[in-house]
């Protein structure tokens, strides 16, 4: 319609007006003011300390280096975090439908407790409350002498891996495609024949093969690095930091709850009729929850678990309150007070962000869709 | 010959092992040996639990006393006295308390006008959603900050704890009230560009962390406006929070916009009504009515938000409780936790009631016989 | 209804005009006529560092840098209560002034080339040199910053500090663990709570610091000075003005000291014939008029905080609780660095 299309022009035309105002004045202030713009900063030195990094850093590495390692944190913190919350949730879900009235009952009070505090004052609660009150490294709580824990986090021993690891890590990538393959000849010959096929035994037959040849290949370059105290602090080994311990605990403890309600919700979608068929097929309670009620559940649970899973990823950032290097503390905090170029690290810090969730939201599109192809099919 | 009349033998009561508390326990606690199991053990977790909680709030707690002294004892409990020596500055911050009465009043008024707006057996809907909407938030504008009416000016840097907190959850549902529904009505839009804009809009904003959007607010606005012109902190983070709380109000109405039947846009065409008088008099009204829950859940989840502020050098409640414990002649080991435990249970009744709000208008609307 | 309508609309138009006069349009190059013109002088200060910028149990701020505001306000106005303070973060504080939020800040910030040249700002003056250096607890046992080797340092994120700690240890092949928080406050904390060995910062906020600790008795300051921290207020670039304001109010106190004027004594110094004293106070020259000032500038602003001695023995010297000595920060002539070009 013709109206329409001079509304749209003209809304177009106010955005971008606005655009070029707004861009307009970020340049004008920033020339005026003779402050640095673009991204050149990230291949300068950035020449300060992190103390969680989970690839090779030093001060000589450049701030882009910064960014990577920041990224990588907040992938671990919210990984784990959507493991743990997942496994918690899933089994508050269930306990909240329990027949037990008991289970149900410490299952509610823990969700509506949980989901109805401020993720940042447990997140605090669970730092500056609870490990603080940690010993010190020298009367470290210990655990057969090999790992500790202290004010200064959790220290484990870990294997050193020397030259020849590469030929354990081949296995291991062969035995998880074993595992694969496995499951499904298993599960192929249960739907043709109806006869259950061993997977566990072939597997550890495989795991033995494998490994067997790798000791063969490489002999065992595996050396187990023990914490000892040293001075301050233990040496060797790898250090859970407390501030990781804390964020985690807390991000997974919070989005339990919600992933709780999910389920429940999720649960009581299925239609009652399908709990009764497989009683009547004589299913016992537990394998009817395991193969009849939740796979239809999941297709109501996944939307929103997906969000509760970006929301999880966006709630990691507020690791910076508690000294957590993830890739807001790293980069919008002290990147950006070295660097001063509030314009461009604001920008870089939403895009990954960004990206993260998008990709995110199309990998669980594309997950949903074959779910639902599935469902329609049979 | 007489007639025979059977008469039943009278029922005899059930077992008594199936009624009453015992039946309930059997049906509900000991159905079968694992269940037995874990209700002992759950009763046992519980026990201890209460235990623990009891005896530190309660039987090892300190309740009075002026300074650390009261609450450096041999077993260790809550240290209350703390919490009461600075429930003004928790809830003021440092408003001068002179004025503290003027954030009183913007308290009670609100108070009286949300508690009738909430029962929905209570008339006058559309003079309170005015008043509620128009007249209170100018009124608590000009009571907070003084400096006309002959009311002494008070910085925004001086509000803190509970005021803040509220300002910022109220402004930000406010706010976003009205952007989130342009949002949504411009994203349900047939018009291709405006319909890209408002995705392009909301996504972005869901996207990213409120935290960024804050960061964004304080270090990175200044520099968009033209040289000189400038907001108070307070302003800016209000302007980013309700921002980014549109985002999610836009998808909480397009929610109830996708509800409504095809048939009310019909009518309204076969009534002769363009898009906005359709849109305005019969489709937001039902619309907005279908997701009361929603807005409440996003409401609830903005206020939890609200403690975010203090990472950008705001003091709301939670950041007020912390900058309190740098204060030395309170500093013993319990000082932390009872704080947080306070701000906790603060957060708690607020939410906790709001999520019961939400069921009960969930409720309350599914059966209206309208619907 | 229909009244209330009215009263609404009132309302709205009143709130509207308010929130227009909000935005005050500054342009560059005229700092001292807009605060002259509104009447206040707007100085971002830190959010709480006791001796340098802290509000007191009424919310009054005190402290070595709010005197320094107090002073150019008593400059400008003749009245040192004319200023209004915004706490500011380490990471808000460059923004706020670039964007004119604020005049000045007096922040205890580090004046560093590449904040002076990248970041649109300028550093009129020095008003306290200071070094970074280490507080740890006394039963650690440890006496010097060279045995911190494998140490677990907590500071502030988007400090000089966070930068020299990791040049100190490297250039002494030792390691370290850095924990960086957001906020003093909360690195304070984390220190008291025995999440890090030392805590690391300028030498006088960790006394300033030290306060905060549940047992201040219990902590030792490290002899070391690992760097030069020369902090100060600083300006907006552009404006040579309003940087020669700022500059000279630090003189005028600085100049004070040294001629024996204090804020006590400013009455019968005013009978002196010296005549670096009398062009000091506006009897001679017209010193203030080329400042954009009034002839009393200086005397106005030495009746309202004092000389530099006296600022510094206030907030932060031997007799407060924070009880740092005058070192470097003496006068030149009694070996120390503060040092004022004449006043001629």
């Amino acid at each position: 319609m013709h109206r329409d299309a001079v509304l749209q022009a003209l809304v177009l035309v106010a955005v971008v007006a606005g655009m070029v105002w707004l861009v307009g004045n970020v340049q004008s202030n920033l020339e005026r003011q003779n402050i640095n713009s673009g991204f050149g900063f990230l291949s300068e030195r950035a020449g300060f300390g992190i103390n969680q990094t989970l690839i090779d850093y030093t001060e000589d590495d450049s701030f882009g280096r910064v960014v990577v390692i920041g990224l990588l944190n907040t992938l671990l913190v919210s990984i784990l975090g959507i493991l743990f919350a997942t496994l918690l949730g899933f089994s508050l879900g269930v306990a909240r439908l329990s027949r037990n009235w008991l289970i149900s009952k410490i299952a509610m009070v823990y969700i509506e407790i949980f989901r109805n505090v401020p993720l940042l004052l447990q997140i605090m609660f669970w730092y500056f409350g609870v490990l603080r009150n940690l010993p010190s490294p020298r009367q470290a709580l210990s655990v057969g002498d090999a790992m500790f824990i202290s004010n200064r986090g959790i220290v484990v021993p870990w294997l050193e891996a020397g030259a020849g690891a590469m030929w354990y890590g081949l296995g291991l990538l062969a035995l998880a495609a074993g595992f694969i393959w496995l499951r499904r000849r298993a599960l192929n010959a249960k739907l043709t024949s109806g006869q259950p096929t061993q997977v566990w035994r072939p597997l550890l037959v495989l795991a033995l093969a494998l490994f067997g040849a790798a000791a063969v290949m490489a002999g065992v370059p595996f050396a187990l690095d023990v914490p000892q105290l040293k001075g301050f602090n233990f040496r060797g080994g790898v250090t859970v930091i407390p501030e990781f311990v804390a964020l985690l605990l807390a991000l997974s403890l919070y989005t339990a709850a919600f992933i709780a309600e999910i389920v429940r919700s999720g649960i009581n979608s299925v239609n009652k009729g399908q709990r009764e068929a497989s009683a009547a097929l004589g299913l016992p309670e537990s394998l009817a929850l395991r193969l009849v009620v939740i796979p239809q559940a999941l297709r109501v649970i996944i939307p929103p678990l997906t969000s509760q899973y970006l929301n999880l990823t966006k709630n990691s950032s507020l690791a910076v309150a508690i000294a957590y290097p993830d890739i807001v503390s790293v980069l919008a905090g002290t990147t950006l007070s070295q660097v001063g170029q509030a314009v461009e690290i604001i920008f870089v810090t939403m895009m990954i962000y960004l990206s993260l969730s998008l990709f995110t939201s199309w990998a669980m599109n594309r997950y949903n869709q074959r779910m639902a192809f599935v469902g329609n099919a049979t | 010959m007489s007639a025979k009349t059977w008469t039943p033998t009278p029922a005899r009561p059930a077992p008594a092992n199936t009624v009453g508390f015992v039946g309930w326990a059997r049906e509900n606690l000991f159905a079968t040996k694992f269940d037995s199991a874990l209700t002992v053990f759950c009763a046992g977790l519980i026990l201890y639990v209460l235990d623990v909680v009891f005896g530190w709030a309660i039987v090892d707690a300190s309740f009075s006393g002026e300074d650390r002294n009261a609450c450096l004892k041999q077993v260790q409990g809550a240290c209350w006295p703390f919490i009461d020596a600075k429930l003004g500055q928790f809830i003021y911050g440092r408003y001068p308390e002179m004025e503290r009465w003027r954030v009183d009043w913007v308290f009670a008024l609100g108070l009286l006008g949300l508690v009738p707006l909430l029962m929905p057996k209570v008339g006058f809907k559309r003079a309170n959603v005015i008043f509620m909407l128009g007249f209170y938030p100018l009124f608590s504008f000009f009571m907070l900050t003084g400096g006309s009416f002959g009311l002494v000016p008070v910085e925004t840097s001086d509000w803190g704890g509970l005021l803040v907190t509220l300002v910022v959850a109220v402004t930000g549902i406010v706010g976003s009230l009205p952007l989130g529904i342009l949002l949504a009505l411009g994203r349900r839009s047939e018009l291709p560009i405006v319909r890209a804009l408002c995705v392009g809009f909301i996504e972005i904003f869901r996207g990213v962390p409120l935290i960024t959007v804050l960061f964004m607010a304080s270090v990175m606005l200044p520099l968009f406006l033209p040289d000189g012109v400038n907001f108070d902190k307070l302003m800016r983070c209000l302007i980013g929070v309700a921002l980014f709380a549109s985002a999610y109000m836009a998808e909480v109405v397009r929610g109830g916009l996708q509800a409504i039947p095809k048939g009310q846009y019909e009518a309204a065409a076969a009534l002769g009504f363009g898009y906005w008088k359709t849109t305005r008099l019969i489709i937001l009204p039902q619309a907005l009515k279908l997701v009361i829950p929603g807005i409440v859940n996003t409401f609830i989840g903005l206020f939890k938000d609200t403690t975010l502020v203090l990472i950008v050098g705001l003091f709301d409640l939670l950041g007020i409780v912390q900058l309190h414990f740098t204060d030395s002649s309170w500093a013993t080991p319990e000082t932390h936790i009872t704080g947080y435990a306070f701000a906790a249970f603060v957060f708690w009744v607020f939410c906790f009631a709001m999520s019961r709000y939400s069921i009960f208008m969930e409720k309350h609307l599914s059966t209206d016989p309208n619907q | 209804m229909q009244m209330f309508r009215k009263l609404c609309v009132g309302f709205m138009v009143l709130a509207a005009a308010n929130l227009l006069a909000m935005p005050a349009v500054q342009a560059a190059g005229e700092t001292l006529e807009i605060v002259t013109k509104r009447g206040h002088l707007k100085c971002g200060v830190s959010q709480g560092l006791p001796g340098f910028s802290t509000p007191d149990n009424r919310g009054n701020w005190t402290g070595i840098d709010v005197d320094f505001c107090k002073a150019i306000a008593a400059a400008i106005f003749n009245d040192p209560s004319k200023v209004k303070f915004t706490p500011l973060s380490a990471k808000e504080r460059f923004t706020a002034i670039q964007s004119g939020e604020v005049d000045i800040i007096a922040r205890n910030t580090t004046w560093s080339m590449h904040r002076d040249t990248a970041l649109g700002i300028d550093f009129p003056v020095v008003n306290y040199y200071d070094g970074q250096g280490f507080m740890v607890r006394a039963d650690l046992g440890v006496t010097s910053a060279l045995e911190l080797d494998g140490a677990t340092l907590c500071t502030n994120q988007g400090t000089t500090t966070e930068l020299n700690a990791a040049d100190y240890f490297r250039a002494n092949g030792m390691q370290y663990e850095i924990v960086a928080f957001e906020k003093a406050d909360e690195s304070i904390a984390a220190y008291n709570s025995g999440r890090c060995d030392a805590y690391t910062t300028d030498h006088s906020a960790l006394y300033a610091q030290k306060l905060k600790l549940s047992q201040p008795k219990a902590h030792i300051v490290l002899p070391e000075i690992i760097s030069k921290e020369p902090l100060g207020p600083l300006v907006r670039q552009g404006d040579s003005s309003w940087n020669d304001l700022v500059r000279w109010t630090h003189y005028a106190t600085v100049a004070a000291e040294e001629l024996g004027v204090t804020s006590k004594n400013i009455d019968k110094m005013k009978a002196s014939s010296n005549p670096s004293v009398r062009r000091l106070l506006g009897l001679d020259g017209s010193f203030g008029s080329n400042l954009g000032l009034s002839k009393q500038w200086a005397v106005n602003i030495l009746r309202a905080v004092g000389n530099y001695g006296e600022i510094f023995e206030r907030n932060v010297g031997v007799k407060t609780p924070l009880g740092i000595q005058r070192g470097v920060n003496a006068l030149w002539t009694k070996g120390g660095l503060q040092y004022a070009p004449p006043i001629r």
